[in-house]
């Protein structure tokens, strides 16, 4: 019981981290699900709606700010695909990658130059930041509510993709993207819909994360990111339920690393994050499409 | 042929006004501000700034042999970052400014270093208090104290205020300044009969839970965390909010309000180490104060409010200093200001009398230990204290 109190918070940590990089890692596996490109802009709109977060809710009540940031970060995302991909449907992949890492970098430097380069302190959201104990380990809420939240989110996704109109339209153009077009598919849309679903979880992984970490920062995404992406080429690019699992154990054995540092007399915490991406390279040597990839790979 | 003759034309035009703007230019004299305005270290680096700043705008000509000449300030961010750095100090370079001042975080000064040494340009170092500063380049002085006093000082205050002698000592990886604190602090405390547990966090990084976690369970008394005001204020929030109940110490960097404003209304247990405590000159806190009021730009830069920060203190500091060696030079000249600077005493500095050693670095021997109040949000003095050698 001791020993459990003790490393709980490891645990906790581990679960609730792996939660908000899986909110993330969804909107990298679906977007290359269907358009084979990496989408390098993911992690800064994460940071946007984190941004957009800290500047609303100095001006309005918590009930409406908080929608209204969920809003307008999927209509960001929403308007990055229009203007910075679109564009590019018929141009070579590569270009359009170097379009995404475009948009990276303009997202990075807006918010530079909004902030002026200096954290903004994320505000208390009441309930979810609010301080709880859990088998004698104190931590916020949110730490709590995460992976309960994030999965019953995929199932809802999983739903909307195995039911409905448009999500099988989703799947129809993941397996052939130019049949599903001359089968009648109105490919656009089915894109920005896309978009859209994976800008509304990352603004929601952002409330969470941001809860829990709250320093805001033009290149606070970047690392989340890269996690996320990581997350997903782990389970397996382009599976929902791959980038999931992906991200919780990614989030859980980093903190792990942690709680072996305890037992062994050579400092480790050094390698924290070293350890996900030499986990990623031990995985992709035995499954090279993932924990759940399909056979079929292409080129980046 | 048309193109070609308007471009003929415009820089005709701008090799005329170039000339006209000649003798105009002639009674300036260029400091360099080599601070990061962005990154890690961008809060810190803005209120440096801001010291430099007020101290232009109160002495804004300085008399250099019979002379007088207007005093420009040539800004430029460095980033925080390293790398980055570099082309910062290539562009003080280009621009022909006679001395630099700067920076804040002892990484970038270090990464700079060798560019202004090429140059043969002096640089004032202003609170970078890693000893690998002045050594590796003999144009850099600074007129701040050094890490291995500032850990000796925070080693010996956990030493004889906690009595379970373990210490965490938290670092950020591949960053100068916060592995040199750690490793001074380490090596004072071990001396006193302490034990040190360590823990290193990488760039980018947000969750700090694990480390707290670890210090905890390690039976560490104290935290130690020489890092940035960015790594700060997340450390202070999930050590309240995970229920840590370790006191936080850290170095100068520490002392900002927004460390403080993290802090404020939160169970935490702050002290730092720094170089000046608000009060200390009662002119010059006013004075930064109408400064910082006085304009919507300052106050942003300042964190929103008007308290002033140790290293806006410095940075008026370090103005003053290179104000002094130009007097002492009797010239606008790098090199002779070079020459002249291990001479430069500036006896009425508000952060007290500076003058150089041999190495070009500040002859200090006191730092003043405060402990942040989270019930008003300000820094409360605790000791000024010393060690002597």
């Amino acid at each position: 019981m001791d020993w459990l109190s003790r490393n709980l918070p490891y645990l906790l940590a581990g679960i609730s981290v792996g939660g908000q990089y899986a909110l993330i890692a969804i909107g990298y596996t679906m977007v290359y699900g269907i358009l084979r490109l990496i989408n390098f802009a993911h992690g800064d709109i994460f940071m946007v709606a984190g941004l957009m977060m800290v500047y609303a809710s100095a001006s309005m009540p918590m009930y409406l700010s908080i929608p209204l940031v969920i809003i307008v970060t999927v209509l960001i995302g929403f308007m990055v695909e229009r203007v910075a991909y679109k564009p590019l449907r018929q141009a070579p992949r590569m270009s359009v990658m170097i379009s995404a890492i475009g948009v990276s970098y303009l997202l990075q430097n807006l918010a530079l130059y909004i902030t002026g380069g200096l954290a903004q302190q994320y505000p208390h959201i009441p309930w979810i930041s609010d301080q709880v104990t859990v088998l004698g380990a104190s931590t916020k809420r949110v730490t709590v509510i995460t992976p309960f939240l994030t999965v019953i989110l995929v199932v809802l996704l999983v739903l909307l993709i195995k039911k409905t109109k448009i999500g099988m339209a989703m799947r129809a153009a993941s397996k052939d993207f130019e049949t599903s077009q001359l089968m009648g598919i109105k490919i656009n849309s089915v894109i920005s819909m896309t978009f859209i679903i994976g800008s509304f979880l990352a603004a929601v992984g952002s409330l969470l994360f941001f809860s829990n970490y709250t320093s805001v920062t033009p290149t606070v995404g970047t690392l989340p990111g890269l996690k996320a992406f990581v997350a997903a080429v782990f389970g397996g690019i382009g599976s929902i339920p791959g980038a999931l699992v992906g991200a919780f154990i990614i989030g859980i054995c980093e903190n792990l690393v942690m709680l072996l540092n305890q037992y062994v007399s050579f400092d480790i915490s050094n390698f924290k994050d070293a350890f996900a991406f030499a986990l990623l390279i031990i995985i992709l040597f035995f499954k090279p499409t993932g924990l759940f990839g399909e056979k079929q790979t292409d080129k980046v | 042929m048309k193109k070609k003759m308007f471009s003929v034309i415009v820089s005709a035009a701008m090799a005329v006004s170039m000339v006209c703007a000649l003798p105009a230019m002639a009674d300036t004299v260029k400091i360099g501000v080599y601070e990061p305005a962005s990154g890690d270290n961008g809060a810190g680096g803005k209120q440096e700034t801001l010291g430099m700043q007020y101290a232009n705008s109160i002495r804004p000509t300085v008399e250099i042999g019979g002379v007088t000449y207007d005093v420009e300030l040539d800004i430029v961010d460095n980033e925080s970052n390293n790398d980055k750095a570099v082309s910062a100090a290539s562009k003080l370079v280009t621009d022909g400014v006679s001395v630099v001042l700067g920076s804040y975080g002892s990484g970038v000064s270090i990464a700079g270093g060798q560019t202004f040494q090429d140059a043969g340009i002096p640089a004032i170092g202003v609170t970078c208090t890693n000893p690998q500063v002045t050594l590796a380049y003999p144009v850099y002085y600074r007129i701040c104290f050094l890490d291995n006093f500032q850990g000796a000082v925070l080693a010996n205050y956990a030493a004889e205020n906690y009595e379970n002698k373990v210490a965490y000592v938290l670092t950020k990886q591949g960053d100068d300044y916060s592995a040199g604190l750690g490793y001074y602090f380490t090596q004072a405390y071990e001396a006193l009969g302490g034990e040190v547990v360590t823990g290193a966090f990488p760039e980018g990084n947000s969750d700090f839970t694990s480390y707290l976690t670890s210090a905890k369970n390690a039976g560490a008394s104290v935290i130690f965390a020489p890092t940035s005001i960015e790594a700060a204020q997340l450390i202070i929030e999930q050590s309240a909010a995970q229920g840590i109940g370790l006191p936080l110490l850290a170095g100068d960097t520490w002392d900002s309000n927004m460390v403080l404003a993290a802090a404020e209304g939160k169970d935490v247990d702050i002290l730092i180490t720094t170089f000046y405590q608000e009060g200390g000159n009662a002119e010059f806190d006013e004075g930064v104060k109408a400064f910082i009021n006085g304009d919507a730009t300052n106050l942003a830069n300042n964190g929103g409010n008007d308290m002033v920060a140790a290293v806006t203190a410095m940075g008026y500091d370090a103005y003053n200093v290179a104000l002094a060696a130009m007097q002492a030079a009797g010239s606008t000249a790098p090199a002779d200001i070079l020459a002249a600077l291990p001479g430069v005493v500036v006896e009425d500095a508000v952060s007290g009398k500076i003058q150089f050693d041999e190495n070009g670095d500040a002859v200090r021997n006191s730092a003043f230990v405060k402990t942040a109040n989270t019930e008003t949000g300000t820094w409360d003095f605790v000791a000024e204290t010393s060690i002597s050698e």
